[in-house]
């Protein structure tokens, strides 16, 4: 059993507020209480609505974040104990892809630049020759031309950006790329370039991805494994097949059968479960089960009572205690009917 | 089959300035008939957004100019009506809902009043009833407690709640066609699919014909009766929902099916389309899809195909399908040409 690249126990991050200038203190949980491992060359993803704490998950685990409680560990060690060297050596290991890649490249800074800069602040790569072979090495990997090295990012449409975004992100090569987003500023055709490229680096360079993500579909295509956050919490982790065609929690289910199918036949067919009202403020979550005024399993019980993430199936746990129990119509029944 | 309450003939709209001209919308012909939904398909810069507001003539002018074609509405060509005649019409009989739902409202005016704004013009009612009938509006497009939430500012709303509320603008004259410019884009996905349910219901209502502008392939598959896809500014194929998914004929529109990942079934690798979409400012000399096309051909470099209409009123501008087509017309063909 070889051991997890990260490990993520019992992560809190929570933000102070106020209700308004003269209000009540308050704060916003935006992460509370997640953990999860990821394996070595595994594609975990972490599926969520806007709001969800996804993104400041994914902070946290960069180490641009210091949490309120619980621990980030990479490859054993807490990022954030680390200092100087130390924290400067784990984040050459750990490297983000981030979701817009028209702000997040300089524009005064040559593609050149751009992915040769890691190099100058780990001081790697010094030998000219060297240099040009790993450089030759990582245009040719992510389909980035030669001949764009001396142009700016401006000069440059969103998928040939996200290339570069990658080119960097890999420079180091890193142990865990954390992607944030990495395909939804993209059109589908050029979504599909930088899937299929992403799938190949994985292979190539032997990655693991931290996937965060709000799109199921694309989720499926990359990714092995699979925790959907509501308001700052896990409800649901499980591998992606099963996850997919059976799911535990109501949340993933309203969640997988609000995707439209590009297929039309399926579409005219299935049935949908329509979630009524909007996702509650995380300033103000409800009581008991996040989910619970939403659910159309509800009962009682889940007004007060937390749900911890619980066993449902092996390797497969959600946070609900109603869902798991109950004989319900599969996903592909669902189409059938 | 009833007469077809909207129909684009021929639609080119460049933007001119002294340095270039775009060809945004460069052939585009449709025809619409009531209670149907009409989706039209593309990537960002392929003229799905610029047609739609060249429709209500929402463009800025110059830079932007319909040179070409004709939009009937009820037979009646609504690029020949002067500002007054088009102001009867927009907001009234063609309605339109945007993206954005944040930026489309005015911040500093109520939702009740951006409501009753349209019905007091239109339909020359009091104020009072105007309100009234904003709060029923608000009632029908799904917001909890509407006599209170008609008091609401749209920052007071959530982004679903925005969307509603435009909704509720668009319908407020009942209008016989509804342009939604990628209505759903910005939205969480549960949200999505209670927005997309909402138009279901009203479509089916007011028997209501809409446009949907999107990008989005899965939303296309749930609520359109026919696609039209395009590239480059022109309409590259036209066929009904099920044909185009089943047997898509354009290798543009083989290749944005294939790029899609479903939920459905895991595929190992997406077919994605190589290279980017083209500049639209300048000609093209051939098919504009020739660089990125897999089944590319000598003559598609050098000869801008014309629009083939194959059987069951289906329409691909690709000479792939020259040997199939029953009658041949060019894409900024207006009507009284054949078609």
């Amino acid at each position: 059993m070889t051991a997890p690249i990260l490990q993520v126990k019992d992560l809190k991050k929570h933000f102070d507020a106020r209700a308004g200038l003269f209000g009540e203190k308050t704060s916003v949980k935006a992460v509370d209480g997640v953990s999860f491992d990821v394996m070595p060359q595994e594609s975990f993803a972490v599926v969520g609505e806007s709001g969800c704490g996804k993104t400041t998950l994914g902070k946290l685990v960069l180490a641009l974040e210091k949490p309120t409680s619980g621990s980030v560990l990479f490859n054993g060690d807490d990022v954030s104990k680390m200092k100087g060297p130390a924290l400067k050596k784990m984040r050459s290991q750990m490297q983000v892809i981030f979701q817009d890649p028209y702000s997040s490249l300089n524009p005064r800074m040559t593609v050149e630049d751009i992915i040769t800069e890691p190099w100058v602040i780990h001081d790697m790569h010094k030998n000219p020759a060297d240099r040009a072979r790993v450089l030759d090495k990582l245009l040719t990997d992510c389909g980035i031309a030669k001949s764009y090295l001396p142009r700016h990012p401006h000069e440059f449409s969103g998928g040939q950006r996200q290339r570069v975004g990658i080119a960097r992100a890999l420079a180091l090569d890193p142990k865990l790329v954390v992607a944030d987003e990495p395909v939804s500023a993209l059109d589908v055709s050029i979504q599909a370039q930088i899937l299929n490229l992403l799938k190949d680096l994985q292979t190539e360079r032997k990655l693991a991805y931290l996937f965060i993500s709000h799109d199921f579909s694309v989720v499926r295509h990359l990714c092995t494994r699979i925790a959907v956050m509501y308001l700052g919490r896990v409800v649901e982790t499980a591998d992606s097949e099963t996850l997919f065609n059976d799911p535990q929690h109501p949340y993933t289910e309203a969640l997988l059968s609000a995707v439209p199918v590009p297929d039309p036949s399926i579409e005219k067919r299935r049935k949908r479960i329509l979630l009524t009202g909007d996702v509650p403020s995380p300033l103000k979550p409800p009581s008991g089960c996040h989910f619970h005024p939403r659910c159309r399993y509800m009962r009682d019980s889940c007004k007060v009572n937390d749900q911890p993430l619980l066993e449902a199936k092996p390797a497969h746990r959600a946070a609900c205690e109603v869902l798991p129990f109950k004989q319900k119509p599969s996903a592909a029944a669902l189409i059938a009917l | 089959m009833s007469e077809p309450v909207l129909s684009v003939r021929g639609l080119r709209t460049h933007f001119i300035t002294r340095e270039r001209t775009v060809k945004a919308v460069d052939g585009i012909s449709y025809d619409l008939h009531p209670g149907k939904t009409l989706a039209v398909v593309g990537e960002s810069g392929s003229g799905k957004s610029v047609h739609a507001l060249s429709i209500l003539r929402l463009l800025p002018e110059p830079p932007a100019k319909v040179v070409g074609g004709e939009i009937l509405f009820n037979g009646k060509d609504l690029l020949k009506l002067d500002p007054e005649g088009i102001r009867e019409i927009r907001g009234n009989r063609i309605a339109m809902i945007f993206q954005e739902p944040m930026t489309s409202l005015n911040p500093v005016i109520r939702v009740g009043e951006q409501i009753a704004e349209a019905v007091v013009l239109h339909q020359g009612v009091s104020q009072e009833k105007a309100w009234a009938k904003a709060v029923d509006l608000l009632k029908k497009v799904g917001i909890p407690h509407p006599e209170e939430r008609v008091n609401d500012f749209p920052h007071q709303f959530s982004g679903g709640m925005r969307q509603r509320a435009m909704i509720a603008i668009a319908l407020s004259c009942e209008p016989n066609v509804l342009i939604a410019d990628e209505p759903t884009t910005a939205l969480d996905v549960t949200i999505q699919a209670q927005i997309l349910e909402l138009m279901k219901d009203l479509q089916r209502e007011y028997n209501m014909a809409i446009v949907l502008i999107t990008h989005n392939i899965g939303v296309v598959a749930e609520m359109a009766d026919d696609v039209v896809v395009m590239y480059a500014g022109r309409a590259v194929e036209h066929a009904s929902v099920n044909e185009l998914f089943k047997s898509p004929k354009h290798p543009y529109t083989k290749g944005l099916l294939g790029s899609v990942p479903s939920i459905y079934e895991r595929k190992e690798r997406l077919e994605a389309i190589s290279g980017q979409p083209p500049d639209l400012s300048g000609g093209f000399v051939g098919c504009p899809f020739a660089p990125r096309c897999p089944s590319v051909m000598e003559r598609c470099r050098t000869d801008d195909p014309p629009q083939f209409h194959l059987e069951g009123g289906r329409m691909s501008n690709c000479w792939l399908v020259e040997g199939e087509a029953k009658t041949t017309t060019h894409r900024n063909a207006e009507s009284g040409s054949a078609r």
